[in-house]
């Protein structure tokens, strides 16, 4: 039975765990907004659309709002900034929030005036009515807002929007491209430290020994932690601290854990071990049509995050109290794990964010801030801070899990699709931090008194992880799609950036590709029949006209190829067509999208991420493999892990619906499974030959060109 | 053994005392406080920590502090002068040719070594001069952009 508790509506947004008016913003005297927000700047560009939320609802200039740095102390806890949910959780309830705070702020003056609120004439805060004025920030009183959230507050139209839906600059850049300090690699605190830390090759299974006595007497050298496996460099200058890691390196014996699956998508194949049916459609008698049955395999490599800038923290342990800064996505979450790991309590922990390089999923940000801390412990109070070398963040920020996809389709005579099956293989995608009983921080498995290293898991439908994006948005009579979840892991996985939506919307449009082509009908023609849902139509019929697609001219060496999903079935629409020539390498000479996102709060932001979405995925599916050899991962270095370099990035085109009328939704993980169904379609159309493994590189082309012959 | 050296940065001379070995990269982040050459890989092959040595973009990180001495040096700091942005900067603002904006500095480096040797570079030109430096964000379009806008707008 439900209690009246239990069936009251869920607020909107992160208003359900943040529910005070308080948590969300302060009016300031001096005609300033200060809003909190606990969604954090990873390079999106986030803040940006949040402050023109903001300042829409109030009815303000954009420059009065000062967007405040997330932190445990002042920040509401919004969980982690991922899953391009952004707009949607903090931006639906700062967008409540401030059309409350406006109400209650119009009230006040209307008080000091004497004059009913709807008499009042309001311009940028400044009020007037009855002959008299005040402002917003003459009524700004801490008092008003200490209040629960009262949702029947009115909010702007989108008709009447006037900072809401325009191109605006991102408040982050001015500081970024005059080079000034920004991110927390460029923080120095007094009297701040910089650490190291020795860590052991990715496949291995404790410490034999460690000589530090070559080093012990380095100048500059301020200590030596070591706690089990965890060895930690502390040094009063920074390139002191990575010559005494390189040599302690070199001094380090570690016992090396058992061999890892050469062929890791057989393995992962072999070694399912929970089946779960995910959708399933039955009708027998479409069904009873087939003529002509399809199946193909496809596979996903482990990939890298690849951030141009290591992570990085800093930490300072004062009497009782640790203070933390990260580029953590996010803060609460890591908080609760550095608490579980340090044995401390929770408030005795702030953590605060502080702007990191690109950020692309669950990186090593979190690790680095607890590496930072255990080395805090032993800084006396002086801060400490601990950037990763390169091959630190190659060797143990968690990858993007390898997939392995097998589908199978039946045609009618007509062409159309009757029968549909997919089937996926995974370990889980996200073992992010304040999720379990063991932190998921890479340092409390090295040390002493290890935790227990937490599986990557699975959230569920319908956003989902691994099957993310694996029920098509095509319309099927009959149809099957099966998660096998893995959990053992041969290497760290985790979240990167769209999940198992890459892989799946790979192969669901390269397959459907290989349908088109057997039923001898056009690709987009061929989507189009199979696809009700009328903003996914618009976006593929957007793209293909900006493209020109039925104009094409074939020559040799050649081709182009579409690709259409919607993230999450749930989120952004987006159909990418590519361009490409096969010659030695694969080139995309150019990418046209068209992108649905509801209301763009701000355009040119959304396009930004479409674009760098589109380039990151033609990078993934063009050049990366993370490779594995007998000491785990053996990419470790730009040599071996290779991204697309600007001699190779394609010219992007982006074309984005207008629908202001429609809830908006996150942009950041759109575009990187329609590019890569694009350009596998733009090659095989060039080539006459289908690769299904990605990377598409020349070895794998040339493989695919001998089979067929 | 810590050695005492002379550098100019900027167009200023400055005195600073470490090893001969440390990567001018420290040098410049640490001993000067000029944070907008960052580190990214610690062998010159990402370019996130390039700066002009006698104008030309070289790798910070895996230049020791002995070779850089007596040099020409010019950080993403030094490319304003008198408080105004180096054009290249007014036009990466202008095309919001960025997104994390960690390796803007490097291929802002590379840019201004570019259009210093050739004022009007074609677009191949300019994606050629930027080939040593990484973007992961994939900002490339945005950008190739601003350097050919920068470029056009110093001609004019």
């Amino acid at each position: 039975m439900n209690t009246v508790a239990e069936t009251r509506l869920k607020r909107p947004g992160s208003l359900e765990k943040n529910p005070r008016l308080s948590q969300w913003l302060r009016v300031h005297r001096d005609g300033m907004v200060s809003i909190y927000s606990g969604k954090v700047e990873i390079g999106q560009g986030i803040l940006t659309a949040l402050a023109q939320i903001a300042a829409e609802e109030l009815g303000i200039a954009l420059q009065r709002i000062r967007m405040v740095p997330a932190d445990t102390a002042v920040s509401p806890d919004e969980g982690v900034t991922s899953g391009s949910l952004s707009i949607q959780d903090s931006g639906v309830a700062l967008r409540r929030a401030c059309a409350q705070a406006r109400a209650l702020l119009l009230e006040s003056a209307a008080a000091r005036l004497a004059v009913p609120a709807r008499d009042l004439q309001v311009t940028d805060g400044a009020v007037r009515g009855g002959g008299r004025s005040t402002s917003f920030w003459d009524c700004a009183d801490d008092a008003l807002f200490d209040r629960e959230i009262d949702e029947t507050a009115a909010l702007r139209s989108p008709a009447d929007y006037g900072v809401v839906g325009k191109p605006t600059p991102r408040r982050d850049l001015p500081d970024k491209i005059a080079g000034r300090p920004r991110f927390i690699q460029d923080m120095a605190l007094p009297g701040m430290l910089y650490g190291r830390i020795v860590r052991p090759p990715h496949n291995f299974a404790g410490l034999i020994s460690l000589d530090d006595s070559k080093v012990k007497s380095m100048p500059g050298l301020a200590g030596i932690v070591r706690d089990g496996a965890f060895v930690g460099v502390l040094a009063e200058r920074e390139d002191v601290a990575i010559s005494v890691q390189r040599d302690l390196r070199l001094a380090a014996s570690w016992r090396e854990a058992g061999p890892l699956p050469r062929d890791v998508h057989a393995w992962l194949r072999e070694h399912a071990a929970e089946h779960r049916v995910i959708s399933e459609k039955k009708n027998v008698d479409a069904r009873s049509r087939a003529t002509r049955a399809l199946e193909a395999s496809y596979t996903k490599p482990y990939i890298a995050h690849a951030s141009i800038g290591p992570s990085c923290a800093i930490a300072q342990i004062d009497g009782g109290k640790l203070t933390v800064w990260s580029h953590s996505q996010g803060i609460f979450n890591l908080r609760r794990d550095l608490a579980l790991a340090l044995g401390m309590r929770e408030d005795a922990i702030e953590v605060r964010h502080a702007e990191g390089a690109g950020c692309y999923g669950h990186n090593g940000a979190d690790d680095a801030a607890l590496d930072a801390a255990l080395l805090a412990r032993a800084a006396r109070g002086r801060p400490v801070q601990v950037q990763w070398m390169r091959d630190d963040e190659f060797a143990w920020a968690p990858c993007g899990p390898a997939m392995a996809l097998s589908l199978r389709a039946a045609l009618d005579t007509r062409g159309d699709i009757v029968d549909w099956e997919h089937e996926l293989w995974s370990n889980g995608h996200s073992s992010r931090p304040g999720r379990a009983d063991d932190p998921a921080l890479l340092a409390a498995w090295h040390v002493a008194r290890p935790h227990e290293r937490p599986s990557a898991i699975n959230m569920p439908l319908p956003a989902g992880a691994a099957d993310r994006n694996a029920i098509p948005m095509y319309d099927f009579p009959n149809q099957r799609v099966v998660n096998h979840y893995v959990r053992e892991m041969p290497v760290r996985t985790s979240a990167l950036r769209s999940l198992g939506a890459y892989a799946n919307v790979f192969a669901i449009e390269s397959f459907m590709d290989e349908l088109a082509q057997a039923a001898g009908i056009d690709p987009i023609t061929f989507r189009l029949r199979h696809l009700k849902d009328p903003r996914g139509r618009a976006v593929i019929e957007a793209a293909a006209r900006r493209a020109d697609w039925g104009r094409w001219k074939p020559s040799e060496g050649r081709g182009h190829g579409i690709g259409f999903a919607r993230y999450k079935n749930l989120g952004a629409y987006c159909a990418a067509v590519a361009e490409v020539e096969v010659g030695h390498d694969v080139r995309v000479d150019r990418l046209i999208l068209a992108v649905d996102v509801g209301l763009a709060i701000n355009p040119d932001g959304v396009i930004n991420q479409i674009e760098g979405g589109a380039i990151q995925s033609t990078s993934w599916t063009l050049k990366e493999q993370v490779k594995l050899g007998a000491r785990g991962i053996a990419s470790l270095g730009w040599e071996d892990y290779p991204i697309l370099k600007f001699s190779e990035a394609p010219a992007v085109e982006v074309e984005l619906a207008n629908h202001p009328e429609l809830p908006a939704v996150g942009a950041g993980e759109a575009a990187q499974g329609p590019t890569a169904g694009a350009i596998a379609n733009a090659v095989a159309h060039a080539l006459g030959v289908r690769v299904r493994d990605l990377p598409l590189t020349h070895e794998r082309i040339a493989a695919a060109i001998s089979q067929s012959t | 053994m810590a050695e005492r050296f002379r550098l100019t940065v900027n167009g200023t001379e400055s005195e600073l005392e470490a090893s001969p070995d440390t990567p001018l990269l420290y040098a410049l982040r640490n001993d000067l406080g000029l944070k907008g050459t960052r580190f990214g890989c610690g062998s010159g092959q990402c370019g996130a920590c390039f700066v002009l040595i006698d104008g030309h973009p070289a790798p910070t990180c895996d230049t020791p502090l002995w070779s850089a001495a007596g040099k020409r040096i010019t950080t993403v700091e030094g490319l304003s002068k008198g408080g105004e942005l180096h054009p290249l900067q007014n036009a990466f603002l202008a095309e919001q040719a960025a997104q994390c904006g960690y390796c803007t500095s490097g291929i802002l480096i590379s840019a201004a070594a570019l259009l210093a040797r050739n004022p009007r570079p074609t677009e191949r030109e300019v994606r050629e001069a930027l080939d040593r430096n990484l973007c992961r964000c994939g900002s490339h379009s945005r950008m190739v952009r601003a350097v050919l806008r920068a470029a056009s707008e110093i001609a004019t």
